[in-house]
């Protein structure tokens, strides 16, 4: 073992909190998958250095409060209406980066319709989608995503296709659509995985930039207060059950070709 | 001898207690305290301080972003 003391000096520094994270304490619990890819976000913007030429558009859901975490300017959109609001506000302002932030609720239940039509008509935003197979802020109802024989408040024998229908995968429905240009599935729980995710992010607020259609960035992320565990049993448990309905990786990537 | 070496600050007020840090640290430096924190929270601290690489795994998977990490060759080494 090295009998040093390491010098705490910017030369020697390895990783910070990103610049355009704010001091405010984050309201999540503690855990959430919203705080990394709110940190993924923030560091892409700055290394594109797109800080004053982007505007996000915040959803309802657990990251309502999102523009008090991220220092860009923020538009907040009636539930559901976030791709609706992004459409407008990347028409109006074509060189701006314009991007969404939505939860599963937001995306896949209230605003399915503003969703699909946006990325229809292939608009250059980019969307990413937290996607944790439950409703988070309300305290843990169904969500259009919950997977089969998961248990939540509004489902507590499960959820089963008979009464609930089946979980939406609503990344693979938006890649059918022609004017999805890059469609991928990633998740933040471990160093590697939270690598794969930055780039992913990265690479569809290029496409928005590039003009090459809508974007979709589904992160498969934790609940664990409403799955009701530990964040590192959330964790677990994610590996085994949602990523067998939810696998990650690319699902479409035209802009590549 | 390790020739490189690293170190974690911990913003405390901001921690939250998760321990996902913990278990993504793979030189098992870092335990969650005795002591708590404004919140209440039992923060992250650094147990093996000598064992620490400076990898930042830790700081990538925190989700309130209050831990730096610094890494520094051994000035002796060379």
């Amino acid at each position: 073992m090295a009998n040093f003391e390491v010098e705490k000096t910017p030369e020697n520094l390895v990783y910070a909190k990103p610049r355009l994270i704010t001091d405010n304490t984050m309201h999540y619990c503690p855990g959430c998958s919203h705080g990394v890819v709110h940190k993924l976000v923030a560091e892409v913007i700055d290394e594109m250095g797109f800080q004053d030429k982007t505007v996000a558009v915040s959803p309802v859901g657990c990251s309502v409060l999102a523009y008090n975490y991220i220092d860009i300017d923020w538009v907040e959109a009636a539930h559901g209406r976030a791709c609706a609001v992004a459409t407008a506000v990347k028409r109006l302002n074509p060189e701006k980066l314009v991007f969404t932030y939505q939860g599963d609720g937001d995306l896949v239940a209230i605003g399915a319709g503003e969703t699909f039509h946006a990325a229809n008509r292939g608009e250059n935003i980019a969307i990413i989608f937290i996607n944790n197979a439950i409703y988070g802020m309300t305290g843990g109802q169904m969500a259009p995503t919950t997977i089969l024989g998961m248990k939540t408040e509004t489902c507590p024998y499960g959820r089963t296709p008979e009464q609930h229908g089946w979980p939406v995968k609503i990344s693979k429905i938006l890649s059918e659509l022609n004017g999805v240009c890059y469609a991928t599935r990633q998740t933040v729980y471990t160093p590697a995985a939270v690598r794969k995710a930055k780039k992913a992010i990265r690479k569809a607020f290029e496409n928005s930039l590039n003009k090459k259609g809508t974007s979709i960035v589904e992160i498969v992320a934790t609940c664990n207060s409403n799955w009701k565990m530990t964040p590192e049993d959330a964790n677990t448990w994610m590996e085994a059950n949602l990523f067998p309905e939810y696998p990650l990786g690319d699902i479409k990537d035209e802009a590549a070709k | 001898m390790a020739k490189i070496k690293g170190t974690v600050v911990v913003d405390t007020e901001r921690c939250k207690g998760c321990n996902l840090c913990v278990v993504a640290c793979p030189s098992k430096v870092l335990t969650l305290s005795k002591q708590v924190n404004g919140k209440g929270y039992s923060y992250c601290t650094m147990a093996n301080p000598d064992d620490c690489v400076g990898c930042a795994s830790c700081a990538l998977v925190c989700p309130d972003s209050c831990l730096t990490v610094y890494r520094q060759k051994d000035p002796s080494a060379n």
